[in-house]
């Protein structure tokens, strides 16, 4: 088994609407994977997961695995991907909140 | 078919109010994510891979035409415009929002409908054969039956944290369309010598990472004593079940482990301590009760037809489509001129039992003009016209081609079962829906699907089998080996009467591999067979695995069967594409 560390981002769930998200330097939360902060030791990693502790906002924050290439943060594992870029089956059911603010999440919820 | 009474809405009213409560005090913080979770499962609500999902119940897969609509609703206003129809004849929501899924809870209240216990360690939702109180093969209709069985489960305060979740399942057929013998309870309505009423009572069937196939506790039950029988299984359950290790923790695993002489003993005696010491109405069946439920099942005013009638045979003969659909989705009705009428929600590329809003409406506008106002969910995710006189089946048909709901494939290699996968569920370990889709639009062509003939492929997203792969003609299970969705295939499941577990083929298959395993597993049979007549069921059954395995692995050193061409070369893994 390598002991090579991976580098790793936070992700969970929104608590209103369930959808993906990515917790940025800040400790807020993005619906853009682009956003997402990002540790490169376990330390960090663990910092990281600690400071996502956010129930009000989020459900199940965790650590995953990503690379990084030429179009920036990659999660490493397919169910991370499909996370990322919403249902597979169909454009209707890619997630819709990309790139339009987060009306009705928690982000937005928790900020007021 | 049956109407929630005064008591039922009370109770339902009730879990709204105090869901809508436990919500409010997640959000404020009173709750922990921890404290929560078991409420809103409790109550339907599942978190999901990329949203929420409400699995809302529908009793036995009986339905009537404002509730299917009020689906509709609830999908527009606050989903994303369509259901998801389940194999346990459910629909789930696959986009609610936390914050209003009380307001659903209440428009679901306003139709006699619910979310409770279709999650938990307790008595799911009860299902029964899709063709009940239809059929012309039925002894005896089981919703009476499943609706008791909902009453006494609903809010059971003793069988609310078993070990695990547990299942029942109900038929009046000997033809079994319930699935009963993979249910945690099966119950095969029956009739003694004496021509007595009651139930054949199975137990210990399951599918799952562990399948196994039920077995007869009591060969002949009394209808009245059916509470308290099952009152008995489950107090056994409850008692002796594992909850040290929830893979362990299923009733097949305590019957399988304490074996089937021993439960059964321990089953009977605590039947006789009930009768005998605690007997009475809380688990005897009340006569006068039963009576009022089974009235509201009486038969539809049906007409006094023919067996033939003239405006069906003359679009029979008029129009080779409807003659198609007619002949694959017609099922024998008990009545003489009436028809059981299945919609397949399986057109080819679409997503297997879905459904939009519109679709619903048609299908409800359908059921009031020509169905007696009667809907059922299959567990095989189709939708059932149960009562229609023959000579509206034209009519309908006509209907159903303006909403993409008139294909014909029931029964045939496109009738696909397929479990949400990782497309929508956090359990998953591999996606199931494309692979259903593109192996619908490999084998699209009619006439070559009609050639296959019956066909039973059933796809699960990870070992937890709601998918129904176990009991597939060919069952796929999708699985993630080392970063990389892999496919197994099983062969000769079987989930009628005759149940079978089905046999692992051998090493599995990349995604984009399956379809055209599939296409030489077909290759096969239709090279092995005795002549159309004989089912790949019943060549497996009778030549065994062994063919099968070689064509599927060609370069293991075997010879495989020297196949006719396929009618398409058109082998795509589209799960990506729209």
């Amino acid at each position: 088994m390598s002991n090579i560390f991976k580098p790793k981002i936070v992700s969970a769930n929104d608590l209103f609407d369930g959808d993906v998200v990515y917790m940025d330097g800040d400790g807020n939360w993005s619906r853009q994977i682009a956003e997402a902060a990002m540790a490169s030791a376990p330390n960090a990693a663990e910092a990281l997961l600690a400071r996502a502790d956010q129930p009000a906002k989020v459900v199940g924050p965790y650590l995953l695995d990503v690379t990084v290439d030429d179009n920036g943060i990659q999660p490493e594992h397919f169910r991370e991907r499909f996370r990322e870029t919403g249902s597979t089956l169909n454009a209707k059911f890619a997630r819709l909140n990309r790139s339009s603010p987060l009306e009705e999440s928690a982000v937005t919820q928790g900020n007021r | 078919m049956y109407r929630y009474d005064e008591f039922d809405d009370a109770l339902v009213r009730d879990r709204v109010q105090r869901f809508r409560g436990q919500v409010e005090r997640r959000i404020s913080g009173a709750l922990t994510e921890d404290e929560f979770k078991p409420l809103r499962l409790q109550n339907g609500l599942y978190l999901q891979l990329h949203a929420y999902m409400l699995r809302v119940a529908i009793p036995y897969g009986t339905l009537n035409s404002r509730q299917m609509r009020q689906l509709a609703m609830i999908a527009e206003r606050w989903d994303r415009g369509y259901g998801h129809f389940t194999t346990r004849q459910n629909i789930q929501f696959n986009w609610p929002k936390l914050t209003d899924t009380a307001a659903i809870l209440d428009a679901l209240a306003d139709v006699g409908m619910h979310a409770i216990q279709t999650s938990g360690n307790c008595i799911r939702n009860v299902t029964a054969d899709h063709f009940a109180g239809a059929a012309a093969d039925e002894i005896e209709d089981p919703r009476p039956t499943a609706e008791l069985l909902r009453q006494w489960s609903t809010d059971h305060p003793e069988f609310a944290f078993l070990p695990r979740k547990f299942k029942i399942a109900v038929t009046g057929s000997p033809n079994d369309r319930a699935v009963t013998k993979a249910h945690d309870i099966g119950l095969r309505m029956i009739r003694n010598e004496a021509e007595e009423p009651g139930y054949e009572v199975i137990v210990g069937g399951g599918l799952g990472r562990t399948p196994m196939v039920g077995k007869v506790v009591r060969a002949f039950l009394p209808k009245s004593d059916l509470l308290a029988y099952v009152e008995a299984i489950l107090r056994v359950y409850n008692l002796e079940g594992r909850r040290d290790n929830k893979y362990k923790a299923r009733i097949k695993i305590l019957l399988h482990e304490t074996g089937l002489e021993q439960f059964s003993a321990a089953v009977e005696r605590e039947f006789d301590d009930l009768k005998a010491v605690q007997g009475g109405p809380s688990v005897a069946v009340d006569p006068q009760e039963l009576a009022r439920i089974e009235a509201y099942f009486s038969a539809p005013a049906f007409e006094v037809l023919d067996e033939a009638d003239e405006t069906f045979e003359t679009a029979l003969a008029a129009d080779g489509t409807f003659r198609a659909w007619s002949k694959q989705n017609l099922a024998e009705h008990r009545q003489p001129g009436y028809a059981i009428a299945t919609i397949s929600l399986k057109a080819i590329g679409e997503v297997p039992g879905d459904a939009t809003a519109d679709q619903m409406r048609l299908i409800a506008d359908i059921s009031e003009q020509f169905g007696h106002d009667e809907l059922r969910i299959s567990h095989e995710q189709n939708i059932v016209l149960p009562h229609v006189r023959k000579r509206d089946l034209p009519a309908v048909f006509a209907l159903l081609q303006t909403a993409g709901l008139a294909t014909a494939n029931l029964g045939l290699i496109s009738d696909i079962i397929a479990c949400p996968g990782m497309d929508y569920c956090a359990l998953a370990t591999a996606r199931s829906i494309p692979i259903a889709q593109d192996i619908a639009r490999h084998f699209a062509d009619p006439t070559y699907a009609q050639t296959i003939g019956e066909m039973k492929i059933k796809i699960s997203g990870c070992i937890n089998a709601c998918g129904h792969h176990h009991v597939a003609h060919i069952g796929i299970l999708g699985l993630d080996r080392r970063g990389v969705e892999n496919y197994q295939i099983t062969l000769g499941g079987d989930h009628t009467e005759t149940l079978a577990i089905g046999e692992r083929a051998g090493p599995g298959f990349g995604a984009e591999e399956v379809v055209p395993a599939i296409q030489r597993l077909i290759d096969a049979y239709l090279t092995l067979r005795n002549g159309p007549k004989e089912t790949f069921l019943m060549v497996y059954r009778r030549i065994g695995a062994e063919p099968f395995k070689k064509a599927l692995y060609p370069d293991s050193g075997s010879t495989a069967p020297n196949p006719p061409a396929p009618s398409s070369d058109v082998i795509s893994f589209s799960g990506t594409a729209g």
